[in-house]
């Protein structure tokens, strides 16, 4: 009757010692953490100061996965971003408008002269001086729409033009602004990473979340505030021509044109056409570098259809200035000397060697493609982490031995071996987070210290019937045996219904809740594991060796 | 000698007085919902949106000056309260501030931050802010959505679960049992006014969990009962129920509860709202599955004899007998 098959123990003892062997790491955790931050940089190619010393303190052999630290526990900051999509709109329209212009400027002899009118940002608005032609007009734009690059919008176009009385009304599709929102949220997303990774801060999380929203999360750094300024909030990089300059933000700009200040030179403002000629989009390498005369600079890089773009309009414009746009400054607007063909230059202003570089890194990680709004920051510093995870332990310890105590007194051997399951159930969860690299939080320690007071449950109900069974006069061997059987569909249920709370909780929530669910679900995993399984087999041994002929639960 | 914290054997009448039961349930339900419309939940910025600020410091602490050094700022409401617990260190004083959301504002501002930083270390030289959150109106009100959305969820997936695993008038009793359970702890938040956030939504899925385990178990023994004993009425075999699994329903309660309690009273003032959740949420879930959950089965009767031809008899799959 009591009868478990060698490969069966095997099999339940083996997954014991490797939930627990994964779980190891976690005891010299700092140890461990050190050994492996060396190890990282010693594969990324760095060596001395000590890296092989301290890659040497844990075995490579040993499995060196470790719980993650929570930013609740560990400090740190959590922004989460909204990625401004709709401006992406707006550049998209002001990019549009002189391939309108020029289209429509060939034709001027059937739809007359063209003019831009003032209209929403992500719209534009051409008024023609021959309405009677504007169909025709229509038509010729339409000539201009692309297929929507995305996979869900087969056969669109990207812009839809309309007659709307006597203009012409530009607008994006709406399967292009889906594809364009998925476009500039991956780019934010992917621009937000390289930056956050040149300053080389451990394990940071860096999701999208949702539609156009951003979360990030950089552990052991100061502040939200630090974050934000790694991150920059830089809209757009782009290289417009100039129109003229202007004493003040007030000037009258004319359509299709704004006035923008100027960096340099203390002040001062430029018009400039709001239609760029080349965004940063198209820059492939930026690096610090001299002028002529010797002043710091930012040299670039276009792409081939940057550079074309460039080269074109820098040959038909030799003389007059262009400006380059950063952040909705006119950083410099150098005067174009001669055609620039190869899609390379040179950014000069009155630079510091330091600004010149920080430009450069700006420039090289790429520019956001949209604004980013923050909608919740948060800094833990690092003193609250180190209480909450003191605190935590002590509990958690506390929790542990009244528990142990407690089950020893109710059920004497018995009890006694749902301790050992106790404490292999808590290794294991562990072992656990370790391996799936989940990460605790403070609430997932008060997952833990919940578990370890209902995974003794599983146990209870078994030993609970076993007494019953006892009691109803059946032999030891049986009454472990029914007690078990009988133990078996109310622990399942009971279990299943928990465990679904906890995906649900998984999947509603974030950060700290999220954390919680883990460590709550994993706790049930391994506990359901630990009772049925693990108490058992101890049962079985100790039953085989002893051979009692009646049993005290 | 064991430790028994229930007698060997107990016939207790969990039933007797079931209406005044159910009558007391309901009418704490009624309070907690008035309360919970007078008085409303002490809302953290999670679900309001706002700042919080921990601030830590050597000296003692002078509400007064701090809240002198913030108000010329125009914040609006700006709470100010001092923390006390067991675990802080002497030279350890903490104060949490709260100041609301600014009006017409969709995300954080930096600048608030700073400038209650400022002119705090004008009061308090040595302060450090150990904590700062700020919380968007924005995803605030998003937050509540899915919270609440999270927890009717949760009650849904528990109903549909014990529904096939047993039968509906189960899991309406379960179900009655866990809005119960969620109602009162609510209440009780807003009675004491502690501070409701994020995580005490995942206190309050837990206590779901909780007391669904503990209905489920005495569940699972009813239907136990109701197959071995054809003859016995409905709340006989209730109470002898209960009464098997009082033992097992005392003993889980209580090594949670001594878990629990450890961490409410070493685990730290950070999670104590959490905690405190959770050990109510045991209290009540414990209850409810004998008085709610149970007697909400008893009132609506389950069918009892699967010997009578059902609706099923006569189409081609009677005659098979699994």
């Amino acid at each position: 009757m009591l009868q478990i098959d060698l490969w069966k123990r095997v099999l339940i003892w083996s997954v014991c010692a490797l939930g627990l062997l994964l779980a190891l790491p976690n005891g010299f955790y700092t140890r461990v953490e050190t050994h492996n931050d060396a190890t990282a940089s010693l594969d990324a190619g760095f060596s001395g100061n000590g890296l092989e010393e301290q890659a040497g303190m844990w075995p490579n052999w040993m499995p060196s996965s470790l719980v993650n630290l929570g930013l609740d526990l560990r400090g740190g900051a959590h922004l989460l971003a909204e990625v401004k999509v709709e401006e992406v709109y707006e550049t998209r329209m002001k990019g549009l408008w002189p391939e309108v212009r020029n289209l429509l400027r060939d034709q001027r002899a059937t739809v007359g002269t063209v003019r831009l009118q003032p209209s929403a940002p992500d719209a534009l608005r051409v008024k023609l001086s021959k309405p009677e032609a504007i169909q025709e007009a229509a038509n010729l734009v339409r000539g201009l729409a692309q297929p929507v690059v995305s996979l869900t919008a087969a056969g669109a176009t990207d812009i839809v033009v309309s007659v709307d009385d006597d203009s012409l009304l530009i607008t994006l599709s709406e399967a292009e602004r889906l594809a364009t929102d998925q476009r500039t949220v991956q780019q934010a997303l992917e621009i937000i990473r390289r930056r956050i990774d040149e300053v080389g801060t451990r394990e940071p999380t860096i999701q999208r979340q949702g539609a156009d929203r951003i979360l990030i999360q950089v552990p052991g750094i100061g502040s939200a505030a630090e974050l934000k300024d790694i991150i920059g909030t830089t809209a757009l990089l782009s290289f417009n021509p100039v129109v003229g300059r202007a004493g003040d933000a007030n000037a009258a700009a004319g359509a299709g044109n704004e006035v923008l200040p100027a960096v340099e030179e203390g002040g001062g403002f430029y018009v400039i056409e709001s239609a760029f000629v080349v965004s940063g989009e198209e820059l492939t390498d930026a690096q610090p570098s001299f002028d002529q005369n010797g002043r710091p600079a930012v040299s670039f890089r276009f792409n081939p259809s940057g550079a074309r773009k460039f080269g074109d309009y820098t040959a038909e414009n030799i003389g007059s200035p262009f400006a380059i746009v950063l952040d909705g400054e006119v950083i410099s607007a150098p005067v174009i000397q001669s055609h620039i063909p190869g899609g390379s230059g040179i950014i000069t202003g009155s630079f510091s060697v330091e600004e010149s570089t920080n430009l450069a890194v700006l420039l090289r990680a790429g520019a956001l493609p949209a604004g980013l709004e923050f909608l919740e920051e948060r800094t833990i510093g690092p003193e609250l982490g180190q209480d909450s995870i003191e605190a935590g332990r002590i509990a958690c310890i506390v929790a542990f031995a009244a528990v142990l105590v407690f089950m020893f007194l109710s059920y004497g051997t018995f009890g006694l071996f749902a301790n050992i399951a106790l404490i292999i159930n808590v290794g294991l969860i562990f072992g656990l987070l370790s391996l799936v690299g989940a990460t605790l939080t403070l609430p997932g320690i008060a997952g833990i210290v919940l578990t370890i007071g209902m995974a003794v449950d599983a146990n209870v109900l078994v030993f609970e019937r076993i007494r019953e069974e006892v009691k109803n006069g059946k032999g030891a061997a049986r009454s472990i045996d029914l007690g078990y059987e009988k133990a078996l569909s109310a622990i399942i249920d009971a279990n299943i219904t928990t465990f679904l709370t906890a995906v649900i909780l998984f999947a509603m929530g974030s950060g700290p809740v999220r954390g919680f669910a883990i460590t709550l679900g994993l706790g049930i995993l391994t506990s359901v594991f630990t009772a049925i399984y693990v108490t058992r087999l101890i049962i079985v041994i100790w039953f085989e060796r002893r051979r009692p002929k009646k049993i005290e639960v | 000698m064991r430790l028994r914290l229930v007698p060997k054997d107990t016939k207790w009448d969990f039933f007797g007085k079931s209406t005044l039961t159910l009558g007391f349930s309901g009418l704490l339900v009624v309070l907690s919902v008035i309360f919970f419309f007078v008085q409303g939940l002490n809302f953290g910025i999670d679900f309001r949106g706002g700042t919080t600020i921990r601030t830590e410091s050597a000296q003692v602490v002078d509400v007064a000056a701090y809240r002198q050094a913030i108000v010329p700022l125009n914040l609006g409401d700006v709470s100010i309260t001092e923390v006390f617990d067991p675990t802080f260190e002497e030279d350890q004083n903490v104060t949490m501030i709260r100041i609301q959301a600014q009006d017409g504002q969709e995300a954080v501002t930096a600048d608030i931050v700073r400038d209650v930083q400022a002119a705090l270390l004008a009061v308090a030289p040595d302060i450090t802010f150990v904590s700062v959150e700020s919380v968007g109106p924005k995803v605030s009100g998003e937050l509540i959505q899915t919270a609440v959305i999270a927890v009717l969820l949760a009650i849904a997936a528990v109903l549909i679960y014990i529904w096939l695993r047993f039968e509906w008038q189960f899991a309406a009793g379960a179900v009655a049992a866990l809005v119960h359970d969620v109602v009162l702890t609510i209440g009780v938040f807003s009675i004491v006014q502690i501070r409701f956030d994020l995580a005490i939504i995942a206190a309050l899925l837990t206590i779901v969990g909780y007391s669904l385990n503990d209905t489920v178990v005495v569940f699972d023994r009813v239907r136990e009962n109701l197959r071995k004993f054809k003859k016995i009425s409905l709340k006989d075999i209730l109470n002898t129920s209960i009464n098997e699994t009082l033992s097992r329903t005392v003993m889980t309660s209580v090594t949670t509860l001594l878990a629990l309690i450890s961490l409410f009273v070493l685990g730290g003032d950070v999670i104590r709202g959490f905690v405190f959740a959770m050990i109510w949420g045991v209290i009540v879930g414990t209850y409810s599955s004998v008085f709610i959950a149970s007697a909400v089965l008893l009132k609506l009767g389950v069918k009892r004899d699967w010997s009578k031809p059902d609706a099923n008899a006569g189409n081609q799959f009677s005659g098979i007998d699994a």
